[in-house]
Formats: C-alpha cells, sequence, structure tokens
C-alpha cells in the first residue's frame, strides 16, 4: 500500500518535470510576452491595422483619389455637437481640401505604412543576418573584407543617406515603379542592415568556440549547416528585438520622406503627405492633419510596445 | 592609446574613400543633367554652350575620370564649385556649419539637462506617479515624427500665440550679437530636436540606475550610514552614467544629420537644409562635400566615444 503511494507520487513528480521540460524557451517568452498588457494592446493595434490595410477596398466608404469639391475640408462628424457647421454624414472623419475622405485615406495609407514597415525590414533581416553570420563564422579576409564594407555604411549618417538616394534617383525607373514606393524600400534596407550585421556577428563571435558548435563540427556538419541549425536559433532573441524596433524606424521615415516631398507620390495616400498637405488648410480645419499624425503616433507606439514586450520576453537582462 | 587612435584614422580613410564613392555613383547614375536643369529656360542658350559648359566642369569625361579629378582635389582641400552658387562648396558649408552646431549643442544640452533628472528621478520613485508619468513620456516622446511637432509648435506659439519667432537664427535686421533676439530664434527648433533624445535618455537612465542602485556597493554605501544624496549621486549615479558615454558618441553626428528635417521646418540656415537642397537640385560638388563633412564628423565622434569610454571607465581595454 504504502509503497505503491511512494510510486504514483514519483511518476506524478516524473509526470510534473516531464511537462515542465517540455516549455522551451520560446513558449516561455511567448508567456511572458502574453502577460505584458501593453505588448498585448500594441499587438491587437497592429492587427487591427494589418485588418485595415488589407480589406481597404471593401470597408472604405469612398475611393481614396476621388474629389468632390462642394463637400471640401468638411469636419468630422463629432464636431457637430460642439457648434461646427461643416459636417456632413456622408464624411464621418471629414473630408481634405479636395473633398476626398479623410477616413478612406487614412484606411488606405495604413497600406503604405505597414509595408514601408515590413518590407525593408525583411530585406534587412536577410542581408544583414547572412552577411553577419558569414562574417562572424567564416572570419579571416572575408570577415575583415564585409566588415570594411559594413563601415562603410555604419559611418553614413542614416538620415542623410536615405534622402540623397531617394532625392537623387526619384527620376529614374527605379523611382517611379510602384509609385516610389521601390526606392524608398532600396534605401531603408541599404542603410539599415548594417546595424543587425554586426549584431550578428558579435553574437557569432562569441558562439563559435562553444563546445555545441564543436560537437556539430566533430560529427561532420557543414558550415552551412551549422549556421543555419545551430548558430541562428542562438542568436534569434536579440535579433527579433532589433527588428521589432527597425519597423517604426522605418515608418518615420517614410513619413519624413512624404514631408519633405520625396516620398510615395501622389495622390497615393499616405499618413505623412496627409500631413503635410493638411498644414496648407490648417488656419480653417485642424482635422486633416490631426488625424493623420494620431494614427502614425499610435502605430509607432504600438510596435514599440510590442518591442518593449519582446525585448523582456526573450531576455529581461538585454539592453538595447 | 595613441596607437589605437591612429589605427583608428588610417582605418577612416578606406572607409571615407568608400563613401565617396557610393555617393559620387549614387548622384552620378541619376538621368538628368545639372548643365540642362540649371540653363533650363534660359534664352540665348546654344546648345554648344551647353556642352561648353559639360566641359568646364568636366562632365563630358567618363565617370572614373570624373572622380578621380573629385578626388585629386579633395586630397588638396578642394571640393569644387557649386553649380548653383559659384563659390566654393566646402566654403558654403562652412558658413552654415555655425548655425547646425548652434542646434545640436542646444539640442543635445537639453536632452542632458532633461533626460538625465528624469530617468534618476524615475529609478528613484519606482512605481509612483512620477516614474508612471516619466516612463509614459519616454516612449511617446519616441512616437511623435519631428517634422508634425515643428509645425504644430510653430502654429501655436508663432501663430496663434506669436511668443516666438517662427523662422531663422536672428530677426532681419538685428545686430548679430543680439543674444536674447538668437535665444528666442532658438527654442523651438532645439526643443523639438531634443525631444526623442531626451525620451531616450530619461528610459536609459531610468533602467542604468534601477541596476546600479541594486549593487553591493550601494548596499554597503548605505550601511556605512551615508545620506541618500550622497549615496545616489556620488556612488550610484556615477556608475549609471558609464553607458551613456557610448550614447553621446554618435549622437552629434546624428543630430546634425537629424537637424536636417528640424532645420527644413523652421528654415534654419544649416548644413543639413542646404544638403538637402543640394540634393534636389543635382548640386553635385555640394551633395558630395556634405556628405563627407557629416561622415568625417560620425566617424570621429564614433572615436571620440570609444576612447571616452575606455578613458571613463578603466575596466574597458582598448587594443
Amino acid at each position: 500500500m504504502a509503497t505503491t503511494a511512494v510510486s504514483t507520487r514519483r511518476q506524478a513528480a516524473q509526470h510534473d518535470l516531464a511537462a515542465r521540460k517540455q516549455r522551451s524557451l520560446w513558449r516561455d517568452a511567448v508567456w511572458r510576452l502574453f502577460r505584458n498588457r501593453a505588448a498585448i494592446a500594441g499587438l491587437a493595434v497592429i492587427v487591427f491595422a494589418a485588418f485595415v490595410a488589407i480589406f481597404a477596398p471593401i470597408i472604405a466608404p469612398y475611393s481614396p483619389i476621388q474629389q468632390n469639391t462642394p463637400k471640401q475640408l468638411m469636419e468630422p462628424i463629432w464636431t457637430r455637437w460642439f457648434g461646427s457647421q461643416f459636417t456632413d454624414s456622408g464624411y464621418l472623419l471629414g473630408s481634405d481640401e479636395l473633398g476626398r475622405d479623410i477616413l478612406t485615406r487614412l484606411m488606405y495609407g495604413t497600406r503604405v505604412s505597414l509595408i514601408v514597415g515590413f518590407v525593408p525590414v525583411a530585406v534587412i533581416f536577410v542581408v544583414g543576418a547572412s552577411i553577419g553570420m558569414v562574417s562572424g563564422y567564416v572570419g579571416g579576409w572575408v570577415d575583415n573584407l564585409l566588415m570594411r564594407f559594413t563601415d562603410i555604411i555604419y559611418a553614413f549618417p542614416d538620415l542623410l543617406f536615405v534622402i540623397i538616394i531617394v532625392a537623387t534617383l526619384r527620376g529614374t525607373e527605379l523611382g517611379t515603379a510602384m509609385d516610389g514606393l521601390l526606392l524608398i524600400f532600396v534605401a531603408l534596407a541599404i542603410v539599415n542592415w548594417v546595424g543587425l550585421a554586426r549584431l550578428i556577428r558579435g553574437q557569432v563571435l562569441s558562439l563559435k568556440h562553444r563546445e555545441f558548435i564543436e560537437a556539430a563540427r566533430a560529427i561532420g556538419a557543414t558550415p552551412v549547416r551549422i549556421m543555419i541549425r545551430h548558430l541562428f536559433p542562438n542568436v534569434l532573441a536579440p535579433v527579433i528585438v532589433s527588428l521589432a524596433f527597425a519597423i517604426p524606424g522605418a515608418m518615420l521615415t517614410e513619413a519624413t520622406l512624404s514631408f519633405l516631398g520625396i516620398g510615395v507620390r501622389p495622390p497615393t495616400p499616405t499618413w505623412g503627405a496627409m500631413i503635410n498637405e493638411g498644414f496648407i488648410v490648417f488656419q480653417a480645419t485642424p482635422w486633416p492633419v490631426l488625424l493623420p499624425a494620431f494614427c502614425i503616433s499610435i502605430i509607432l507606439l504600438a510596435f514599440t510596445f510590442v518591442g518593449d514586450g519582446l525585448r523582456d520576453a526573450l531576455d529581461p537582462r538585454m539592453k538595447i | 592609446m595613441w596607437k589605437y587612435v591612429l589605427r583608428r584614422l588610417l582605418y577612416a580613410i578606406p572607409t571615407l574613400l568608400g563613401i565617396s564613392i557610393i555617393v559620387f555613383l549614387v548622384t552620378r547614375l541619376a538621368p538628368g543633367d545639372p548643365v540642362r536643369l540649371y540653363t533650363f529656360g534660359a534664352l540665348n542658350v546654344t546648345e554648344e554652350d551647353i556642352q561648353g559648359l559639360r566641359a568646364y566642369y568636366g562632365l563630358d569625361q567618363p565617370l572614373w575620370i570624373q572622380y578621380v579629378s573629385w578626388i585629386t582635389k579633395v586630397v588638396r582641400g578642394d571640393f569644387g564649385m557649386s553649380l548653383q552658387y559659384h563659390q566654393p562648396a566646402l566654403g558654403l558649408l562652412f558658413e552654415r556649419m555655425g548655425a547646425t552646431l548652434q542646434l545640436a549643442f542646444t539640442a543635445l544640452f537639453l536632452q542632458l539637462a532633461i533626460g538625465i533628472p528624469l530617468g534618476v528621478m524615475a529609478a528613484l520613485r519606482r512605481g509612483s506617479w512620477v516614474d508612471n508619468v516619466i516612463r509614459v513620456f519616454g516612449v511617446i516622446g519616441h512616437a511623435i515624427p519631428q517634422f508634425w511637432l515643428g509645425l504644430m509648435a510653430i502654429i501655436l506659439v508663432s501663430v496663434t500665440l506669436r511668443l516666438l519667432p517662427s523662422q531663422g537664427v536672428l530677426t532681419v535686421g538685428k545686430d548679430i550679437w543680439d543674444v536674447p533676439d538668437r535665444i528666442r530664434h532658438i527654442i523651438m527648433p532645439s526643443f523639438v530636436l531634443a525631444l526623442a533624445g531626451i525620451a531616450n535618455y530619461s528610459r536609459y537612465l531610468r533602467t542604468e540606475t534601477l541596476d546600479v542602485i541594486s549593487q553591493d556597493y550601494v548596499r554597503t554605501a548605505h550601511a556605512k550610514g551615508l545620506g541618500e544624496r550622497t549615496v545616489v549621486y556620488v556612488h550610484a549615479l556615477r556608475n549609471a552614467l558609464i553607458p551613456m558615454v557610448t550614447a553621446l558618441g554618435g549622437i552629434l553626428a546624428v543630430l546634425v544629420s537629424g537637424a536636417l528635417v528640424v532645420e527644413q521646418v523652421f528654415t534654419w540656415p544649416g548644413v543639413g537644409q542646404f544638403t538637402y537642397a543640394a540634393a534636389r537640385s543635382r548640386d553635385y560638388p555640394v551633395i558630395m562635400a556634405g556628405v563627407m563633412v557629416a561622415s568625417t564628423l560620425l566617424v570621429l565622434s564614433y572615436l571620440i566615444r570609444d576612447v571616452a569610454y575606455a578613458i571613463v571607465d578603466p575596466r574597458i581595454k582598448v587594443k
């Protein structure tokens, strides 16, 4: 009797241990991320924005470039209760100086912002990760060559470089493709892969003489396999965090380019361009400026919260 | 140490050369010809004149010859004449350097003078409403686009309240040494430029301070009966500030290039705005000079950062 009680308890304990063992680093991280209320709020905002961006043509009440000058500069519907006489129930958030629906343009603007956030960062990830990994693992003259090249881009003041690339190449075929979006992708990617490459190289340098890598080499794993299967998963945590912070950075740069008048070509709606155009009529009504500015700030905040949450979840001691 | 500095300076040479080649190619690859751009619409300009001007500026040569002749002149300190202003490009930039540095240093001062106390305050009152307010500010300060903040400041402070001037470094016609007038002009642009940094530093210093005050030597300081102020300002803060040196290094050049947007908004006659205008009007010599000046500043500030880091923290060895 007594022995069975002990053995069941032991079994239960073993079962417990097995259950606990299954929780990997990543599951722990996800769990920690989901307990972070700010990160969840940020994630919710991003999911909502992605939804709006994808279904913009279906849910938007108008076309983003449809002009209706008799209904220009309508104010948002809620200003009616504060005495505004220029509201129209057809334009929930009002209209701009050409009578285009602001709500519709904000929805389409979400597309540009999210695309500019994600596409260049994906390129940065592929380029930066490959170069950093090869440079760190192979070492020798390859490392030297790649790092000298990295130094060149690193010594470039970021924003100035992006602006010069975009301002001078706007007239080329590259600059006109996809309403100018492609050039912005290229410029952002060229400038920003360096930080990631340096980060990964540093990590790889500190890992490559550890036992598990030597063990992999001893059983005959090829360098490519070691890099992808053994090194990469171990450097992933800081990479994810740095990419999460690169996204809002790219969005902010796009908005700044639009403000300078060298962003995505009009009439494609982007939040930065809407702010820029809105200032012309600011004396008449502030809403064409305030609403897109609000959107930019909210999406930047959302990504910052998620980035903070990821950093805390993946490695509480990491500082970026 | 000196050997280290010398080697870093030597390394900087190929880096700067690389930058110059990239920018040279990027600007030249674009279609369109500055001579045609500048003579556009001018009467009595024949095709021959255009070809003559192209030859005069060396624009008819193959690219690599143009580059070699550019770099041989640069080594002697000659960045060529601005196509638009017909004055030496470097001189034009240096005339505007003062305005940019004024703005950058004022912003840097604001960042440190406001960001550090905020961070320490937040850390010392962890969990209180003060901490929460500072943390919220630390996050929001990042999420506001500079250009938007600048334009809003102009509309609110200059247009509506008529408190501060909205553009330039000085009221036209005033004496250049009119300091109060200069201060009135610099307040808004420097605050707008500083905001993101203030937010950044307050966040950064909060984590650092929290880190440091939980260390043993700080407990020892408390235990031997030192006052709270002495412990925080003499013992803890000194170590919390060390990593700030790293942050400081890149900051000057970042401010110089980041000032571009603020300069544009406040019509501040600085280097960034000037280089941007040159990029839009294909003034090759000015673009090249602007980029080289900014990159040199950046390389130097990285070097200063690394040396300063080694001086401040003897645990770090440079090699």
